[in-house]
């Protein structure tokens, strides 16, 4: 805005103020609150609402700390309003919001976290990962069983999803056009949304159509994984295909090149960092299923290393049943459900660390 | 080269098309996996219509409970719903806030730390966070739940009596809110990261602070990434089985109380806890149930891509 | 092994978007020809179509004829890929594959097409090249290095050492040096001097002084606006088109006074 447009209100005003001000309107020096205001503000606050709460004899600490970060919020605001002006105050306030929420979405899941290392801990020893649960029927015992179960239906189903899945986005990216194409887009993004207990269902549907209502089988549960990792795995590959510059295809096709070469020889090597790492984080996602499994794997004490038969337990499935169905004396039951949460949190951690790695050490060196 | 030779052979009648054996394979694989899903699809939807099928014509004495199937799968939906919505409510301001801390107000080197973590707990197994509810979550709430009876008794959400184990619609509310929270912040921290610097700076520059930035800038582009992460998260919460099965247990009927005793089950967990002992019709109906909440998250899936192709166009999020 | 280029009344068609439209040109062999026009011309897709390139792009398509030393590029049992193999290309902005180390760069060409020569000829054949390309004494000894380890100008060359490793005929070059700095630049249009001894080349760009110092003929192609399709106005000598031109939208162009 030039000085002659000006309106008559705004002349008046600076005419009203000092002439200095006429010279600089518009100072670039406000009003600040020190650093130390925050702390204090928030000290204060808290030693106020304690304060009350103690005299009317209701203290808590968590109550201290929730009614202490209202106080705080509001009283920052009044402060840095009256000294720093309204959108600073509303910029403080919602930073004090932002941090608390950060806050308050912490505590439960550090909660999870200590909770399943602390009670975990107690059977984390080496008869868990040797022992199954046949014949056991109060201490001892352990997952060997539910741990080869998760393994090899996972390994089974990753057999299944990942060539099928990793195909489709090759299909949709370099190939898809047409109908056929934005069909699969379509149903796949039906796919993401099946829940996963659908899913279990329909495995057992299946498979009860040829060997009646009391099937249940490792295969049968590698199945119902595959059709909750297939659409992940697909999405995820689909996403790191496309980031590849088409600069890249036609540097190739341009050497006489055919497409399937082009595709295998340049477009995969330059994404496999992110199609590898996109994968593990799908066997992550499905490694910790319960339903689909609760249903057609189904449960039993004893290993059983045959998924085409029989009946097979997995870690979650484990977990679930030793704390909803205990026997007694309760404790070892719970312990073990524990202990199993624990295994599966730490193959996830591993998981997602793996991919991370893999990222690293597949990318393409730029130096 | 497939497109191009396939479509124009009537301009030009000279032109066949000419592909490698070695890309005909590769085509054809590529495309067969594409229709084998499509086939794998269309097996789930027949295969479970079909065991469905059997519930739908049976006599109700012959379903489970005695009366007819809108009965039995009525409060299961209701119950299913309910836990899904409290859950959504609570989670999403949460996520959003946790986003925005993470991407714009933690300082930078803590910052990507908890971008793993948070990925990493959107990975945590479900039944991992169901044993946290019922262990841990139920019997901390219990004196919440009791000063929100004596408190706001008279709304009905909070009517009570408060269940004495903790067990309660709300604790599974809370419960899924604290699953689903690390998949909607992580959905939320992805968009916000890819805030065009220039939008974020020409805020700045105009002498914006930092959250008249954030409203000008990250929100309006990050808007449709919050709701498909929402819907992620509600599709996630809908349909989760353990976590429900393992903290209520549930009874058929329709209520808002959240922190009484006796609450409406929900369909997944109600199939997980049935199925194994369930044998005849009863096996077809928890079927139909299913095939009822497939229905549901189909429909929450389908509003949520509506919603964000809608938004696309103004977001500049493409 | 340098060929001539024949294109005949030649229409280039997006599905049902004509986007080049009647494209009489004579490229002789061992000459530089250089397309300039303004933005949107079709002097790019006309580039690309020499090798097929424009295929890329689903429903492209093109009417009348193509010939390389008078075999017809578009005739009924010709397979693009072995178009491409006799018709290399060079991109505007340099891709050196980023899988890849210089040497694999250089013969991506027999690697991606599973040829399999002796370690000696191959050697041979990579030094050949990046001499070809003036980049041997650059990187003579860093050759397991990644190909994005170089910079732009020297991504650039190594991209030509690459296509003309396949020892092609025609060298299409789609404004090669406008993503270059002007020392880059330079080094470039002397080795396109160097490589008209041996290949025909043709290039595509924007900058008349460059399509004026390196090119021996030059086409000027047009649009009348959007929508329309481009044309080419007139071709000839390159001193001749910066001289005398016998269009008027050719000298208002050349001049700076296009419009």
């Amino acid at each position: 805005m030039t000085s002659d447009t000006r309106t008559d209100t705004e002349r008046s005003r600076t005419d009203g103020e000092l002439a200095e001000q006429a010279v600089v309107p518009m100072p670039l020096v406000h009003g600040e609150l020190p650093r130390w205001a925050p702390w204090a503000i928030l000290v204060a606050s808290l030693v106020v609402v304690g304060g009350i709460l103690a005299a009317t004899g209701n203290f808590g600490l968590g109550l201290t700390l929730v009614l202490g970060a209202v106080l705080y919020a509001v009283a920052t605001y009044a402060v840095s309003r009256f000294v720093e002006g309204g959108r600073k105050a509303t910029d403080r306030v919602v930073t004090i919001v932002v941090t608390v929420a950060f806050l308050i979405a912490l505590i439960p899941l550090i909660s999870v976290v200590v909770t399943v290392i602390q009670n975990g801990l107690a059977r984390f020893d080496a008869a868990f990962f040797t022992n199954s649960m046949r014949g056991v029927v109060g201490e001892g015992g352990g997952g060997y069983h539910a741990i080869m179960g998760t393994l090899i239906i996972t390994a089974l189903a990753a057999l299944m999803s990942i060539p099928i899945g990793i195909l489709t986005a090759v299909y949709l990216v370099e190939y898809g056009k047409g109908r056929l194409a934005r069909a699969i887009t379509f149903f796949v993004d039906v796919m993401t949304g099946i829940p996963s207990i659908v899913a279990g269902l329909f495995a057992f549907a299946f498979f009860a159509l040829f060997a009646g209502p009391g099937i249940r089988f490792g295969f049968g549960g590698a199945v119902a994984l595959s059709i909750l990792m297939i659409p992940v795995v697909v999405r995820s590959t689909e996403e790191m295909l496309k980031i590849v510059p088409n600069e890249l295809r036609e540097a190739a096709y341009a050497l006489g090149t055919p497409k399937w070469r082009t595709i295998l020889k340049v477009v995969i090597p330059t994404s496999i960092a992110g199609i590898a790492s996109g994968v593990t984080l799908a066997i992550a996602r499905v490694i910790g299923e319960t339903a689909p499994l609760l249903i057609i794997a189904g449960l039993t004490t004893g290993v059983n290393l045959n998924p085409f038969s029989g009946r097979m337990t997995t870690l979650p499935v484990f977990a679930y049943n030793s704390y909803a169905a205990p026997g007694v004396p309760r404790e070892p039951f719970i312990d073990r459900a524990w202990t199993s949460a624990l295994v599966l949190i730490i193959i996830v951690l591993v998981l997602n660390l793996l991919a991370r790695l893999v990222a690293k050490l597949f990318a393409p060196k730029t130096r | 080269m497939s497109a191009p030779t396939t479509t124009p052979a009537t301009a030009t009648p000279s032109t066949k098309p000419v592909r490698q054996l070695g890309d005909r394979i590769f085509a054809g694989s590529a495309t067969g996996a594409g229709v084998l899903i499509l086939i794998v699809l269309a097996g789930v939807a027949v295969f479970l219509i079909a065991q469905a099928i059997p519930a739908f014509t049976a006599s109700p004495e012959e379903l489970p409970g005695g009366r007819n199937l809108a009965v039995y799968i009525g409060p299961l939906v209701f119950g299913t719903l309910l836990s899904a919505l409290i859950a959504l409510l609570i989670a999403t301001p949460l996520a959003v806030a946790v986003a925005l801390f993470i991407t714009h107000y933690a300082p930078r080197r803590l910052a990507q730390g908890l971008g793993y973590v948070v990925d990493l707990l959107a990975a945590v197994p479900s039944i991992v966070y169901g044993l946290w509810g019922v262990a841990v979550l139920a019997p901390a709430s219990l004196p919440f739940m009791t000063r929100l009876q004596d408190y706001l008794g008279w709304i009905p959400l909070f009517a009570g009596p408060v269940s004495a184990t903790g067990r309660t619609m709300l604790v599974v509310g809370v419960t899924l809110a604290v699953m689903i929270l690390p998949i909607i912040t992580a959905v939320s921290r992805e968009v916000f990261l890819q805030t065009p610097k220039l939008h974020e700076e020409a805020a700045l520059a105009l002498g914006a602070t930092r959250w008249e930035m954030i409203r000008m800038a990250v929100l309006p582009f990050g808007r449709s990434g919050i709701i498909s992460g929402a819907m992620l998260g509600l599709g996630r919460a809908l349909g989760e089985t353990m976590a429900v099965a393992i903290i209520l247990s549930g009874s058929g009927i329709v209520t808002f109380n959240l922190i009484s005793s006796s609450n409406p089950s929900s369909i997944a967990a109600n199939i997980a806890l049935q199925f194994p002992d369930s044998t005849g019709v009863a096996v077809n109906t928890l079927i139909a149930s299913g095939l009822v909440l497939f229905v549901i998250t189909l429909l929450v899936n389908s509003i949520a891509r509506w919603i964000i192709n809608r938004r696309r166009e103004f977001s500049g999020a493409n | 092994m340098s060929k001539a280029v024949t294109a005949k009344n030649l229409n280039i068609y997006y599905g049902s978007f004509l986007a080049v439209e009647g494209v009489d040109m004579e490229i002789k062999p061992k000459t530089v020809t250089a397309l300039i026009g303004p933005s949107g011309c079709g002097k790019s897709t006309f580039l690309r179509s020499i090798n097929r390139m424009h295929e890329v792009i689903p429903g492209a398509r093109v009417e009348g004829k193509l010939e390389l030393d008078g075999r017809d590029l578009y005739g009924s049992g010709v397979d693009p890929v072995g178009v491409r193999r006799q018709i290399g290309m060079v991109f505007q902005r340099p891709n050196p594959f980023p899988t890849m180390s210089i040497y694999e760069n250089v013969i991506a060409g027999q690697r991606l097409n599973n040829k399999r020569a002796g370690k000696k000829a191959t050697d041979e054949l990579v030094e050949r090249s990046l001499r070809g390309a003036n980049l041997w004494n650059e990187v003579k000894d860093r050759l397991d290095k990644p190909g994005s380890s170089l910079s732009g100008g020297q991504q650039q060359r190594l991209c030509i050492a690459r296509a003309i490793a396949v020892q092609p005929d025609v060298l299409l070059m789609d404004e090669p040096c406008s993503a270059l700095d002007p020392i880059s630049t330079l080094a470039i249009e002397d080795l396109i001097n160097e490589l008209k001894t041996d290949y025909t080349i043709v290039i595509v760009t924007h900058n008349m002084q460059q399509a004026a110092r390196v090119s021996d003929f030059t086409g000027f192609f047009n649009i009348e606006g959007t929508g329309k399709p481009g044309h080419l106005v007139e071709m000839d000598e390159t001193k001749t088109i910066f001289s005398q031109p016998k269009q008027k939208a050719t000298e208002d162009y050349v001049s700076g006074r296009f419009g």
